[in-house]
């Protein structure tokens, strides 16, 4: 909706100073992600622009917080902290990848069960369903760490990727619902006339529809896990360190820069991560003969 | 079909047409129900079994009924008039003496709670109870300790003799048994969840409120902008969403601390002095900040799903009948665009008063909401039973909550993105 041409001076004030307020809130919603690209690039200890910083002085810019995550630091005692940040980076993807798996697997298949119309008490199944996404990750936590250490899942990879599992599967069954919406369900009598078993249906008909639904709860199930803390802390042991444990870690004790390079490459991620989403999300809207938003 | 035949239709193989439908419905029932199975149950195991476990623990208290069976049996029989008999005193001396030491020191943190005092009596009695060979005991024990003669302490237990307490509720807000088991409010330095909860609501409510102010006009934008323009300002919603939450706490911090980014914008431009830099980091305001940036997607999410369903034709026509902009928007608009302010609105509260990392590492002391005290009596008072009262009322009112939003929005129309 733009400015008619009949506007009068009122109007294109209003108008004019809403675009503004807009403008205000985008940079409140982005600012933040991305003042700390070029902060972790600094020389300085501190998290702070510097005024030779901020002058392009070559000195005051440096890869040296990067070189110490990824472990190649030179002063003594900090090649301890950088290879923490490498242990965490690999112990974030064995459990976020297999809890996506898991994840996934589960909730696709409930959501294809949830989408039936023959779905006895659908409304409340799909609200426990939903419940972890819902309930504070404290109270989840406590009750995990009591229950867990009573049947000796704490301080296990098994405890942690099943915790993650749960915190995964309603993002996985609310993409992949969303996806079955408007899904046409004569394809699947069409191929079961044509002979194919369920298996062969479900895999050749029903699956390459909804795999954009399908791959995007994958991803959000995973960057839950991959972002998730406070399970970890208490469900986990000391030596599970994962990358937002150790962030947390960082954050309270020890304030280094590291903290940021780890920061921006997760942003990274979480950028590749988005632009992927889209892409499919527009692919399956496309695929189901959908029109796109507006 | 029926006006021609009597009977009811049959299939192909002789059965009723209705037996054979209702057949088919409820193999296709159990099909939907046995696809969804697998999941329910693994949440099941993995969620709802963990939560309702600790829940029990804030009405537990048989952990003492087990290191003082017989005292609490022979307690029962005492008139609370006088100091209690010698058999009490006795089963007393035998259980604190036979007990093993953690079994004690767990008990006697449990004993603290109703009456402080208990503790330290009874670290020193187990020691000292070992040189005591035979009775009278209640001479002896009063030898060791006069807190053996108070009747307070004695009274006390009355408030721990059932396996059932609503004590850690009362704790919960503030209120708590005095020895002879009637309610009384805490004492005036020890009140602060009544304080804690008001100030989660608050802080909640404000975070709901701010969202709503920054993420309706945005909503609104991106509803009515061409889509090439408005898929790409979606990007500046969905990255936040995207982004990990401690890294966005992280920018915050540079942001906003002493030396951070807003204080020297302020600084350098000449708006404030070197040494007025404002205090934005640890204290409620910067909580609030921080939630309501972390959450503002949640609310545009649903807004913005919302307002792209309403036809851009009902403003056109209360415009053209002569309405003034505001006018029209207010008549008009917002009262379509409500399903989408109550939903937005709804999900934001629902996850602002559980929130727990944020006020931890922005919120300093004067920021923390319930969730951090939740956390705090979780890993470092052990005070299991307060912790598991407190995360239940949070849970309690959640699940209100989320009942309303199920029933106003359904739960199936949440939307990622």
């Amino acid at each position: 909706m733009a400015l008619p041409s009949y506007a009068t001076t009122g109007e294109k004030i209003g108008w004019y100073g809403f675009l503004t307020y807009c403008g205000l809130v985008f940079f409140f919603l982005i600012a933040p992600i991305f003042i700390i690209l070029p902060l972790s690039f600094s020389a300085s200890p501190f998290f702070e622009f510097t005024r030779e910083f901020m002058n392009l002085e070559p000195e005051a810019w440096s890869l040296r917080w990067y070189r110490q995550m990824v472990g190649i630091a030179s002063v003594g005692d900090t090649t301890v902290v950088s290879n923490k940040w490498m242990l965490g980076t690999r112990n974030s993807f064995i459990i976020g990848i297999s809890a996506t798996f898991l994840a996934t697997a589960l909730g696709t298949v409930a959501a294809l069960g949830l989408s039936r119309p023959n779905m006895p008490f659908k409304g409340t199944i799909m609200a426990i369903l939903i419940s972890p996404m819902i309930v504070p990750l404290i109270i989840t936590s406590a009750g995990m760490f009591f229950f867990y250490s009573k049947i000796g899942l704490t301080h296990t990879y098994l405890g942690l990727i099943l915790a993650h599992t749960a915190l995964g599967t309603p993002f996985v069954v609310i993409t992949v619902t969303a996806t079955l919406t408007g899904f046409d369900t004569n394809l699947i009598r069409a191929s079961q006339s044509l002979g194919a078993d369920t298996m062969r249906t479900f895999f050749k008909v029903i699956m390459p529809l909804i795999l954009p639904g399908v791959i995007s709860g994958a991803l959000f199930a995973f960057i839950t896990s991959f972002d998730e803390v406070v399970v970890v802390m208490f469900v986990g042991s000391v030596e599970q360190i994962t990358i937002p444990k150790q962030m947390w870690a960082g954050l309270r004790q020890e304030t280094s820069p590291v903290i940021l390079c780890m920061a921006t490459c997760l942003v990274a991620l979480s950028i590749a991560l988005l632009t992927t989403v889209e892409l499919l999300r527009r692919r399956s809207e496309r695929l189901r003969g959908i029109k796109l938003r507006n | 079909m029926n006006e021609t035949t009597a009977g009811p239709i049959l299939t192909t193989e002789g059965i009723p047409l209705k037996v054979s439908l209702q057949k088919a419905e409820r193999r296709n029932k159990i099909r939907a129900i046995l696809l969804v199975a697998p999941l329910l149950l693994f949440i099941l195991f993995t969620f709802l079994i963990p939560i309702g476990d600790m829940l029990m623990r804030s009405v537990d208290d048989s952990h003492i009924n087990t290191v003082f069976p017989k005292t609490f049996k022979e307690y029962k029989k005492w008139d609370r008039q006088d100091l209690p008999s010698e058999e009490l005193y006795k089963t007393m001396f035998f259980e604190v003496k036979d007990s093993e030491g953690y079994a004690i020191g767990k008990a006697s943190t449990r004993m603290n709670y109703a009456k402080s005092g208990w503790k330290s009596l009874l670290k020193k009695s187990k020691r000292k109870f070992k040189k005591i060979e035979e009775g009278p005991y209640k001479e002896q024990m009063i030898a060791i300790d006069k807190k053996w003669a108070d009747m307070e302490y004695w009274k006390a237990i009355g408030v721990m003799v059932d396996a059932r307490t609503a004590g850690y509720y009362l704790n919960a807000v503030d209120l708590k048994y005095n020895v002879d088991k009637e309610v009384v409010r805490q004492k005036e330095n020890r009140r602060i969840y009544n304080h804690t909860w008001f100030k989660t609501f608050k802080v909640s409510v404000l975070v709901m409120v701010f969202c709503l102010m920054l993420g309706y006009p945005i909503a609104y934008l991106l509803s009515t902008l061409p889509l090439k323009y408005s898929n790409l300002l979606m990007i500046c919603v969905l990255l936040p969403f995207w982004t990990s939450l401690l890294v966005r706490t992280v920018a915050w911090m540079v942001m906003l601390q002493q030396k951070g980014v807003f204080n020297n914008l302020l600084v350098m431009s000449n708006i404030i002095a070197d040494e007025n830099r404002f205090k934005l980091m640890y204290n409620e305001t910067a909580t609030i900040i921080v939630m309501t940036q972390i959450l503002l997607p949640f609310m545009v999410l649903p807004l913005y799903s919302v307002m792209r369903t309403i036809s851009p034709n009902y403003m056109r026509a209360a415009l053209n009948l002569g309405a003034a902009p505001l006018h029209a928007f207010w008549k008009i608009y917002m009262p379509n665009s409500v399903p989408g302010i109550s939903a937005g609105c709804m999900l934001v509260f629902i996850l602002a008063i559980g929130y727990y990392i944020t006020p931890e590492l922005v919120g300093g002391k004067d920021g923390q909401m319930i969730g951090n005290w939740i956390a705090y009596h979780l890993k470092t008072t052990l005070n299991w039973g307060l912790c598991a009262a407190l995360g239940a009322i949070l849970l309690g009112v959640m699940t209100v909550l989320y009942w309303v939003y199920n029933k106003l929005v359904g739960i199936e129309n949440i939307k990622l993105g």
